[in-house]
């Protein structure tokens, strides 16, 4: 008996990432030695920063459930607080916000419990009611709807979304004999991370036309068709490997992912325009806050999830 | 062995409390003083506040930091007074003595100044309301007309009176953004320092990030 649980195609899937890893740091070297001149700090501190979270990752996987669990709890935690300290807030909703913060431990145990139904509908339904009702009872009522909203907003985005991952880890794993509910999740974090990457590279190396240049200048047609249909590849290669989705399941998974990636990663950066700023935090250096490395996941967390739950649980 | 408690204190729950359940974005942190003797002076919103302040130095520092708080409101009780005599390790203040003839109310702060102690002050002298920069009270001026060699660093904490405000007992987790100042000079005369005091206290808080809707 080990402490570890995990299958052996995760942990192939695993040592693949960190292989990836020391490929980035490779490049990076190469790149700081061709080109003296330029500074490369930014994407020194990046990759160390993805050094330690993919550790973290890793072993938290490795371990029984709950402790991914109570790590992607934590990740929820921090992003809402970012969110918080973020948007405008009444003083009168002091307590409203406490109360906002505990649907977090609450919302990872029914994830943890495997409670199908009160995971679904916890902070759709009961939070959506329950905050809102603490708030008339205060009884301020300039700006509530703002307050309202905004609060339920974030809740939806960094807790109930984010904790799709934590219920792959939920899912019996008869229905992926191959790799577990550990192998969901990671075909489902490689996928949105890889993602983001292969936007960005072919953006910059093919981008002509914006998509949406009023959120986004930088996002472009081309990088957005190129990462999508990478995306969809590497799906469709990781899919049988990781996943009980079939091979033309697993390339629309990855279609999938691809957009919703997208549109999660823009809904951030509006949010973060609506607001005037540039970086949600500096949490993690080299990438800002917690908010702008999980601004895809908030979008396709959910819909990866569900997609996978109606065609195989 | 208050020390050791003092230790245990920080490092197991004001700390983590501070950089894990809050959260700090600081900004020019070098400008903090390195070593005692110095004096830093920033705004007071919450109990919170003592409590950054203080995990913005590092641990061998600790048994310097000196927190200047109200006699009459933190030695009220003796639970409460034993925990920021020794776990803050605060210097209380005599508020209502102040102005009598014959004690000096800022006597401890003076020696600690001279044993090369670093004070934390809030010069508004309360909490009041929240984000809301209050008029600054003399005292800092008077020690820096005493001991002009000591810098004087001014800091602005923005997010702390969201996070635990006056009259609440729930904290709610914020990220806190933290301002560092460069160092006042000496002016010339009590009144002037202390305006310019508030005035660089000012400047940094023009820097922190609107939390309102435009």
């Amino acid at each position: 008996m080990t402490p570890f649980d995990i299958t052996i195609n995760a942990a192939v899937a695993l040592l693949g990432v960190f292989a990836l890893l020391i490929v980035a740091c490779g490049v990076q070297f190469g790149l700081a030695k061709r080109h003296p001149e330029r500074d490369y700090t930014e994407l020194k501190q990046r990759i160390r920063t993805w050094w330690v979270i993919v550790i973290l990752f890793a072993l938290a996987i490795a371990l029984p459930p709950i402790f991914a669990i109570c790590l992607l709890g934590f990740v929820s935690f921090l992003a809402f607080k970012e969110y918080i300290t973020l948007i405008p807030t009444r003083r009168a909703d002091h307590r409203v916000l406490f109360w906002a913060y505990l649907t977090i431990p609450a919302q990872y145990y029914w994830a943890a419990d495997g409670w199908y139904g009160m995971f679904i509908i916890f902070i759709p339904v009961y939070a959506f009611l329950l905050l809102p009702a603490r708030m008339v009872l205060i009884g301020e009522t300039e700006g509530f709807i703002r307050a309202a909203g905004t609060l339920h907003w974030g809740l939806m985005t960094t807790v109930f979304s984010l904790s799709h991952m934590a219920y792959l880890l939920a899912l019996p794993a008869s229905g992926n004999p191959a790799a577990g509910g550990d192998g969901l999740l990671l075909y489902l974090l490689l996928l949105t991370q890889f993602n983001d990457v292969a936007q960005y590279v072919w953006g910059k190396t093919l981008g002509r036309h914006k998509v949406v240049p009023k959120v986004s200048p930088k996002k472009t047609v081309e990088g957005l068709a190129g990462g999508i249909l990478t995306t969809a590849l590497v799906g469709f290669l990781a899919g049988p490997y990781l996943t009980p989705l079939t091979p033309l399941e697993a390339a629309v998974a990855g279609l999938l992912i691809g957009f919703a990636g997208f549109i999660g990663d823009i809904s951030v950066s509006a949010v973060k325009r609506d607001l005037g700023i540039k970086d949600s935090g500096n949490i993690l250096p080299g990438h800002g806050g917690i908010l702008d490395r999980v601004d895809s996941l908030t979008f396709t967390a959910p819909l990866f999830f569900h997609y996978v739950y109606y065609l195989h649980y | 062995m208050v020390r050791l408690l003092r230790i245990l204190f920080w490092s197991l729950i004001g700390r983590p409390l501070v950089l894990v359940v809050l959260g700090l974005n600081v900004r020019n942190w070098k400008g903090l003083p390195a070593e005692g003797p110095a004096i830093v002076v920033a705004n007071h919103n919450s109990h919170l506040d003592t409590f950054v302040l203080m995990t913005l130095f590092p641990m061998r520092l600790l048994h310097r930091l000196r927190p200047v708080a109200a006699a009459d409101y933190f030695l009220r009780n003796r639970a409460i007074a034993w925990f920021t005599l020794n776990l803050i390790n605060m210097i209380p203040i005599e508020r209502s003595r102040a102005g009598k003839r014959g004690e000096d109310p800022l006597e401890d702060c003076a020696k600690a100044l001279a044993a090369g102690e670093i004070l934390l002050v809030f010069p508004e002298g309360t909490r009041g309301d929240t984000e809301a920069l209050a008029k600054f009270k003399g005292g800092v001026a008077r020690l820096k007309e005493q001991y002009p060699d000591v810098p004087v660093v001014p800091v602005y904490m923005q997010g702390l009176g969201r996070a635990l405000p006056k009259g609440e007992f729930t904290l709610v987790p914020v990220v806190v953004d933290v301002f560092v100042g460069e160092a006042v000079a000496w002016t010339g005369n009590r009144q002037a320092f202390t305006q310019a005091l508030r005035d660089s206290v000012t400047t940094l808080a023009s820097m922190a990030p609107s939390r309102t809707w435009r």
